[in-house]
């Protein structure tokens, strides 16, 4: 359920370090908690964004939910597949249904995330 | 599953959605499910097969004695006077402003009267009743005396299942041997489920064909248990309040506290036909009787989304620069497989085709007025 390979955010994203990049997704628990995605609004590429940042809004059938920038960065990529099927982020959270790729301002605050073990606390307290 | 959330009121089935494996939500005071297996899956078993609701969270109210029929027909808005026994009918509690105090509908039994209310709507609506009763003889209202009215609130002794869904009828038929065939729509019957004591009543809020079951609380597990038995190789599931909220929108059957409240009038929204104003007098005649003659300022409508986006309760509406409103209900219709919503906007944007947008996030995203409902209703 929880990657060790991956840092976790305590607003429930993930991200996992691709050299001076991350991958950001949202967890399982959160694709859990917000039940059938329907709607992902995507960030533009080349945004530039601020760690605890708005970046992303996920929707289910019920629920809007905002998706943090977990570190600071620029939007390389995004996931464009989601606008299509976003139903990858409940069926493949760590998967295909990652969000953005972002370019880190700051490799160091990848230390202020949550592993596994702290993660897994968080969401089972 | 287990449910950590607050503790609001439980109805007598809330240990079944637990262990059911619910998602369980504050709702009107209860904890209520939201949904079981996902809210998408559950629409869709409704509108093929059939869905099983707890709806024990709302409440009825009972009206009885002589002057009780009488009553109705002044505090409501629809006509209750030529009601027959065992008919049941859609009417609005207004405000003398003709705000809408409620959404309700009223079951006519042979010696009174059930006024089935909103949950969140429950001790409101009581004491407005109560209030219009110690109030008789009203100017202009029934000659009665407040002691020909009887009111009793039934709410928590009272648990309600509904089954929802063209094989609501051929399930139910397995547990009951009422002549379910001869209920007609808006009709009930007082009979026995699985040996349980029920109102059987045609009726819902999902557009589809289905059963609501009143019965005692003690009652409800066995009942419930015995139908999702019953049901389970015709394709009867459990579902939660997330699609019986989808299943109503794609209806445009209006959600109390949503798309109407006091500060809107049955006119606004579209519920006219609930409206009797040729009835000699009725709480909110003369408010409603003047706001058809001036016309509406605003109406309630549906729109279908042409741009990317969902809109949600709250939203701004625009046409062109100007903001001409707002969304009261707004959801991805599972049926569609697009998001659609309803919201005021002023009348003259009112029109079927109209082109207008939905404010999200800060961004204008087209969307177009629709007529009539989103899906057919079955029937």
């Amino acid at each position: 359920m929880y990657p060790e390979d991956l840092r976790y955010s305590k607003q429930h994203e993930w991200v996992r370090q691709e050299g001076s990049r991350v991958r950001v997704g949202i967890t399982h628990f959160a694709q859990n908690e917000l039940g059938d995605v329907v709607f992902v609004d995507l960030p533009q590429e080349g945004s530039i964004l601020q760690a605890g940042e708005a970046f992303a809004v996920v929707e289910s059938v019920k629920a809007v939910s905002d998706i943090y920038a977990p570190v600071s960065g620029r939007v390389v990529e995004v996931n464009q597949e989601l606008a299509d099927r976003p139903e990858l982020i409940n069926q493949d959270p760590y998967g295909a249904g990652w969000i953005a790729v972002l370019e880190m301002e700051n490799p160091a605050e990848l230390e202020d995330l949550l592993d596994a073990d702290g993660y897994r606390a968080l969401v089972e307290s | 599953m287990s449910d950590t959330g607050p503790a609001g009121k439980r109805t007598p089935l809330y240990e079944e959605h637990v262990a059911g494996g619910a998602r369980m939500i504050d709702f009107a005071g209860f904890r209520m499910p939201v949904e079981y297996t996902g809210i998408l899956e559950e629409h869709k078993a409704v509108r093929s097969a059939a869905g099983l609701f707890d709806l024990s969270h709302m409440g009825e109210i009972r009206v009885g004695g002589p002057g009780a029929a009488a009553f109705l027909d002044w505090a409501v808005t629809n006509r209750v006077a030529d009601m027959e026994p065992g008919q049941a009918r859609y009417a609005l509690l207004c405000r003398p402003d003709g705000g809408i105090v409620d959404d309700v509908v009223i079951y006519r039994r042979a010696g009174d009267f059930l006024v089935v209310v909103n949950a969140a709507n429950i001790a409101k609506d009581f004491q407005w009743l109560e209030q219009l009763r110690r109030g008789l003889p009203a100017e202009g209202g029934p000659q009665l005396a407040p002691g020909d009215v009887e009111l009793e609130d039934l709410s928590d002794e009272t648990a309600l299942i509904a089954i929802q869904g063209p094989r609501s009828q051929e399930i139910l038929a397995r547990l009951t041997g009422a002549p379910l065939g001869s209920v007609g729509s808006f009709r009930f019957i007082e009979d026995s489920v699985d040996g349980h004591a029920a109102i059987i009543s045609r009726t819902g809020y999902t557009g589809e064909d289905g059963f609501e079951l009143y019965v005692k609380p003690e009652a409800a597990v066995p009942l419930w248990r015995a139908l999702l038995q019953a049901g389970k190789d015709m394709g009867l599931v459990p579902v939660g309040l997330g699609a019986r909220d989808t299943l109503r929108l794609e209806m445009r059957f209006p959600l109390y506290g949503n798309d109407i409240d006091e500060t809107t009038t049955p006119l606004e929204a579209g519920l006219g036909f609930a409206v009797k104003l040729d009835k000699e007098s009725f709480v909110g005649k003369d408010a409603l009787l003047k706001q058809q003659a001036e016309g509406v300022a605003r109406r309630l409508v549906g729109f279908r989304m042409v741009g990317r986006g969902i809109p949600r309760h709250g939203y701004p509406l625009f046409a062109g620069e100007r903001e001409i409103g707002h969304v009261t209900s707004g959801s991805p219709s599972p049926s569609l497989g697009e998001p659609i919503g309803m919201g005021y906007v002023k009348a003259e944007y009112a029109s079927p085709g109209q082109e207008l947008a939905v404010g999200i996030r800060g961004k204008p995203v087209a969307c177009q007025v629709i007529k009539g409902r989103f899906v057919r209703p079955a029937k």
